[in-house]
């Protein structure tokens, strides 16, 4: 009983159950969703970008937090996936009246929902709903975690993988640079999570000490405050958005200043290796972490994450709609 | 009544097959082969290779079309789908290894028809076994056979690329 609370997201045969975060996912199911995406990659080039896999299963996108661009890929991967897909807009519903969520929770399963892809300003939103789905007995309605607070966006640091791999093969000699806002990124949280189960040998967070979270290096994490010190010999790096609308609080001077220390441009980019990747999660703000001649030039693959989002996106409910309970 | 338990010369088999399908694509201007992996799709290299047609090779897996999906769950080792060559007017020679329920023969079929509309598609095993649970019939196949129902015929394939076929008993079934 105790493992079911440790990892509400695996079911008693230890087959993925929710995807609720990558921490302490296990490395073979990691590879499964990522060589399951692979398959799923040609179906958008085809004259018919679907399969029938989800064929009459109801999906829910309840997204308490706004995300254009992560609920129209969810959307999109489970249309791809012939499922129905029905998007509540929490703000204007019942939760605004003063359902509590477990509630609303309870009224979406009596719909029959087969699955629930959550995002929630909260840390710990989609456990909460996965537990409580796991405790009424509803074993075969799955939950997603879309990005819960700052803790965990476990199919963004699945895609992040998905694209690493892609251009670099080995996870094992690689060095991964996330720069920026680490303090406030439940992506970066992800992304140390799946680089160091991959067996990343060198992950590096680059960042002013007060986007740093700290307990850094007991995640097997080294840690730079000088940007050109940390992306030297680089293979992979990752910019962070600077999220503005979670600063409360003076941690950086401005934007500017932020640029002129931490911003990608194509001189600080010369100092990682030859044939670097840069990755950013999306939406970017030129000019700020990023200088526009990187984000347009050959090394970015910022785009290319976007099309292996929806892939991964289609292997992590499809292989969670196929589990048995 | 006990089984014979003989094996069978894949290679002969594959000839046999090779034969058929040239016959019956004699004339055909439009032609092309897709594998169902993965005995089908060694296969399917086999015949797009003496007949001529690799740039006119794909594959399949039916994995995302079976109808098992909701018992069983997504197969574990799910195989990349490619078609390089366009699907619409083609006449496709469907290769599977053996022929069993019909039910991937099924799935296979609803794949080719998301890529475009082919002329037509001919149906390519190495062996039938009989059991058919859907109506399909083969147009080209190596050997006709019975087996128990706790038994499969499986294809292998070793380093040389020469093919063996085996009856094997267990309780698996094959789509």
């Amino acid at each position: 009983m105790p493992k079911l609370h440790n990892h509400p997201q695996l079911n008693k045969n230890g087959e993925l159950q929710h995807l609720l975060t990558i921490e302490g996912l296990p490395k073979a199911i990691i590879h499964h969703i990522l060589d399951t995406a692979q398959s799923f990659v040609g179906i958008s080039d085809r004259e018919v970008k679907k399969v029938p896999l989800m064929r009459g299963k109801s999906v829910f996108n309840l997204f308490f937090e706004n995300s254009t661009r992560t609920r129209t890929t969810f959307e999109i991967a489970s249309k791809r996936l012939s499922a129905d897909v029905i998007n509540l807009n929490i703000q204007a519903s019942s939760t605004s009246k003063g359902e509590s969520l477990l509630d609303t929770i309870d009224n979406l399963a009596a719909m029959h929902a087969d699955m629930f892809v959550v995002r929630h300003a909260q840390s710990g939103a989609p456990y909460l709903i996965a537990q409580h789905l796991n405790r009424m007995g509803q074993n075969d309605i799955h939950v997603v975690n879309a990005g819960d607070g700052r803790h965990a966006h476990p199919t963004q640091g699945l895609l992040d993988m998905y694209t690493i791999r892609h251009y670099k093969q080995d996870f094992t000699k690689l060095r991964v640079a996330i720069v920026g806002d680490i303090l406030h990124s439940r992506v970066a949280r992800s992304d140390i999570h799946a680089l160091t189960t991959l067996g990343v040998p060198e992950v590096r967070a680059i960042g002013p000490q007060t986007l740093l979270p700290s307990g850094l290096e007991h995640m097997g994490v080294r840690v730079f405050n000088n940007i050109e010190e940390g992306l030297k010999d680089v293979d992979v790096i990752i910019t962070l958005r600077l999220q503005n609308e979670r600063m409360s609080g003076a941690l950086l001077p401005s934007a500017q200043e932020y640029f002129k220390s931490y911003g990608l441009t194509p001189e600080r980019l010369a100092l990682a290796k030859p044939d670097a990747i840069v990755m950013h999660p999306g939406p970017m703000n030129r000019g700020v972490e990023i200088d526009s001649a990187v984000a347009d030039g050959k090394q970015a693959v910022i785009l290319p994450q976007v099309t292996f989002g929806i892939a991964v996106r289609m292997a992590v409910m499809s292989i969670l709609a196929g589990g048995r309970a | 009544m006990p089984t014979t338990n003989i094996d069978f010369d894949a290679e002969a088999l594959y000839r046999t097959l090779l034969e058929q399908v040239r016959t019956g694509l004699a004339g055909v201007t439009d032609a092309a082969i897709v594998g169902i992996h993965s005995g089908g799709a060694w296969l399917a290299e086999r015949l797009a290779g003496d007949l001529d047609l690799k740039d006119r090779l794909g594959f399949i897996d039916v994995s995302f079309y079976r109808d098992d999906y909701a018992k069983k769950g997504l197969h574990p080792d799910v195989k990349p789908t490619h078609i390089g060559f366009n699907v619409d007017g083609a006449t496709i020679v469907l290769v599977d290894d053996v022929l069993y329920t019909g039910r991937t023969t099924r799935a296979a079929i609803n794949v080719l028809f998301d890529y475009g509309r082919p002329q037509c598609i001919r149906l390519a095993a190495l062996a039938d076994r009989g059991g058919r649970e859907l109506p399909v019939a083969p147009d080209f196949v190596g050997v006709r056979t019975t087996l128990q129902s706790g038994q499969s015929l499986s294809l292998a394939r070793d380093g040389a690329g020469q093919l063996s076929l085996t009856i094997e008993d267990d309780n698996a079934e094959t789509a």
